[in-house]
């Protein structure tokens, strides 16, 4: 559901509070609702004690991975010998996922203040915001809001600049990023050295996701202490996160919780639950990349990042991917292999020859010419695709393949055996 | 058939003008000044040539290297890196529509059907014979829950079924 909606009674509204208020997209507007006092305040601190706040609160990345945000800060040279850079990821790319084109869209300061507060605090002369080339509304958006807010000096000496995107999912891995920013394809590159070291331009750089970074003010504002109280479940997993839900649900869109809320409230409550007469099947709960859940682990998952793990798949980016009883399982595995074959950058054999093997042995299945063995064959690939590669590009494939025979051997089955009629495969 | 003669120029054979010349270099130079190298403007230089020209000749993409003082073969490998950018001339109007899983369980691949045949496009990637259309499939969009969106040009447009598509195409032709 679009924006502006009444927030359901369930969601705890930070991130979110501002979405569907034109007007707090405007500096003027933004200033009103008590913006940018934050970054004042982060200015007149010791970076070293912002980092500590930051560390406190337990803020860990919103992009996928969720590592420790203060943490990483900290991996930052003490004594400045180079430029340090900041990077914010608003390569939004993974399917399911469509948070930060909102934080963008309807509150592009609150991005701007907590990326200009962890500039400050990484000691980072320069800022790239690198948006996806897709994002044409949230560009025109950002690109608004930076001018005025550079007219209005909030950022000091800092400067903070927009880089387009090109179409290249890849982009989102932090290392291709910077490749792209230096005008070089997106391949990733090998770790290490990590960005802290060597990142954009071989200078010290930290690279943050959107809405990691729009939860910083927050935290300023509020206290480590307040953030960490935010938490249902597991205390490493704090504060709010802005989930998306699509798919087959009544009321698709982002809804904001607190850590450790549970999947199947979000689902059936705050999305509304299935369409009309259908049932859950199957859920990919944080973004396409992490392994299927089926109904029963669906219905019993908390949504942090340990609740998730303990169901067997991630939390990820926080897409939630609704499937209900019409959906061909073997299609859309096939549909999602079909997106990394499309995405791989090809720098890695097993990525470039897996995606592309994993999509076709996936086709023949689907058009009847499937044979028994092709099973094992898949899950044979899947193994040699996961962990062996400068990036995860090629275990995002695997993920959806292994579990999507293991939850769904027999869709898989009645292809093969042709108890299924077989699909044209475009 | 000689390869080699041509009775009459082939299109693309006038003079080429130059995208980075007066404003446009300008601009560019601005570009510049927010790197530290000149090569990191590759990307915002050949979204300046693709706006200006509508797609990325050979001969743009030597021009861009010899601004950026980089070869161009390095320039096609970027090009070719990145779905965005058209190496080829496309319609007027270049849509860009969703059909990964979120939005093909929602019938995005519908949607992709119905505006080949009001767009007159019929086939993914062609252009329609009065050279306004251009239709293609892309991978996720990142609007997963405003299932079909679409890109005609700049526009980014949510919520988009097949029956929606007819109107659709209508306002912009």
């Amino acid at each position: 559901m679009g924006y502006p909606h009444k927030p359901h009674p369930k969601e705890t509204v930070v991130l979110s509070k501002h979405f569907g208020e034109a007007d707090a997209r405007s500096y003027k507007g933004w200033v009103k609702r008590g913006g940018y006092e934050m970054l004042k305040q982060a200015l007149t601190m010791e970076p070293a004690k912002v980092i500590d706040v930051v560390k406190e609160s337990g803020l860990r990345g919103r992009g996928g991975a969720g590592f420790p945000t203060g943490l990483k800060w900290s991996f930052m040279p003490k004594e400045k010998k180079k430029p340090h850079y900041l990077c914010v990821n608003a390569d939004e790319s993974e399917p399911g996922t469509f948070k930060d084109r909102e934080i963008m869209r309807w509150t592009p300061h609150a991005l701007l203040e907590g990326a200009a507060i962890a500039a400050h605090a990484i000691q980072a002369e320069v800022t790239y915001i690198y948006i996806r080339g897709e994002f044409t509304e949230p560009w025109t958006i950002m690109e608004r809001a930076l001018g005025e807010a550079s007219a209005a000096g909030v950022f000091g000496g800092m400067k903070v600049h927009l880089h387009r995107g090109a179409g290249a999912y890849i982009c989102g891995e932090e290392t291709a990023l910077m490749n792209s920013i230096e005008g070089k394809r997106g391949n990733p590159r090998i770790k290490p050295p990590f960005p802290a070291a060597a990142g954009v331009f071989g200078m010290p750089t930290t690279i943050n996701n959107v809405e990691t970074l729009a939860a910083v003010p927050h935290i300023l504002k509020h206290g480590a202490a307040w953030y960490k109280g935010l938490s249902l479940a597991s205390p490493k997993s704090t504060g709010t996160k802005l989930f998306s839900i699509c798919g087959h649900v009544a009321k698709p869109g982002n809804y904001e919780v607190t850590m450790g809320f549970p999947l199947k409230d979000l689902l059936y409550d705050l999305a509304g639950g299935m369409r009309p007469g259908r049932t859950l099947k199957a859920c990919i709960p944080g973004g396409s990349s992490v392994p299927i859940l089926n109904r029963e682990e669906t219905e019993s998952c908390l949504l942090d990042y340990e609740g998730v793990v303990e169901k067997g798949s991630m939390l990820g980016s926080g897409g939630v991917i609704v499937l209900d009883d019409t959906t061909d399982m073997v299609y859309q595995i096939m549909r999602l292999a079909r997106f990394y074959a499309h995405e791989s950058c090809a720098q890695c054999t097993q990525c470039r020859e897996g995606t592309a093997w994993t999509t076709k042995i996936l086709e023949r299945i689907l058009s009847g010419q499937g044979k028994t063995a092709d099973l094992d064959l898949l899950l044979d690939l899947a193994d040699n695709m996961t962990g062996k590669t400068i990036c995860v590009l090629s275990d995002s494939c695997a993920a959806p393949v292994v579990s999507g025979i293991k939850k769904f051997r027999n869709e898989f089955e009645d292809y093969i055996a042709g108890r299924r009629k077989p699909v044209m495969v475009a | 058939m000689s390869v080699g003669t041509h009775e009459t120029p082939p299109a693309g054979t006038e003079e080429y003008q130059p995208v980075f010349t007066g404003e446009m270099l300008e601009r560019l130079q601005d570009v510049f000044s927010r790197y530290p190298t000149k090569q990191a403007a590759l990307l915002p230089a050949l979204w300046m040539v693709q706006q200006a020209r509508g797609w990325i000749s050979d001969r743009s993409m030597a021009e861009v290297a010899e601004v950026l003082g980089i070869t161009p073969a390095y320039v096609k490998g970027v090009v070719t890196f990145y779905t965005m950018y058209h190496q080829h001339p496309v319609g007027r109007y270049f849509v860009q529509v969703c059909t990964t899983s979120p939005c093909n369980v929602c019938g995005a691949e519908a949607v992709a059907r119905a505006l080949l045949e009001a767009t007159g496009a019929k086939e993914l990637g062609a252009t329609s014979p009065d050279g306004k259309w251009t239709v293609i499939e892309v991978e996720c969009l990142g609007a997963c829950g405003f299932a079909t969106p679409l890109l005609v040009n700049d526009d980014f447009i949510e919520s988009v079924t097949p029956d929606k598509v007819p109107e659709l195409v209508r306002k912009y032709t």
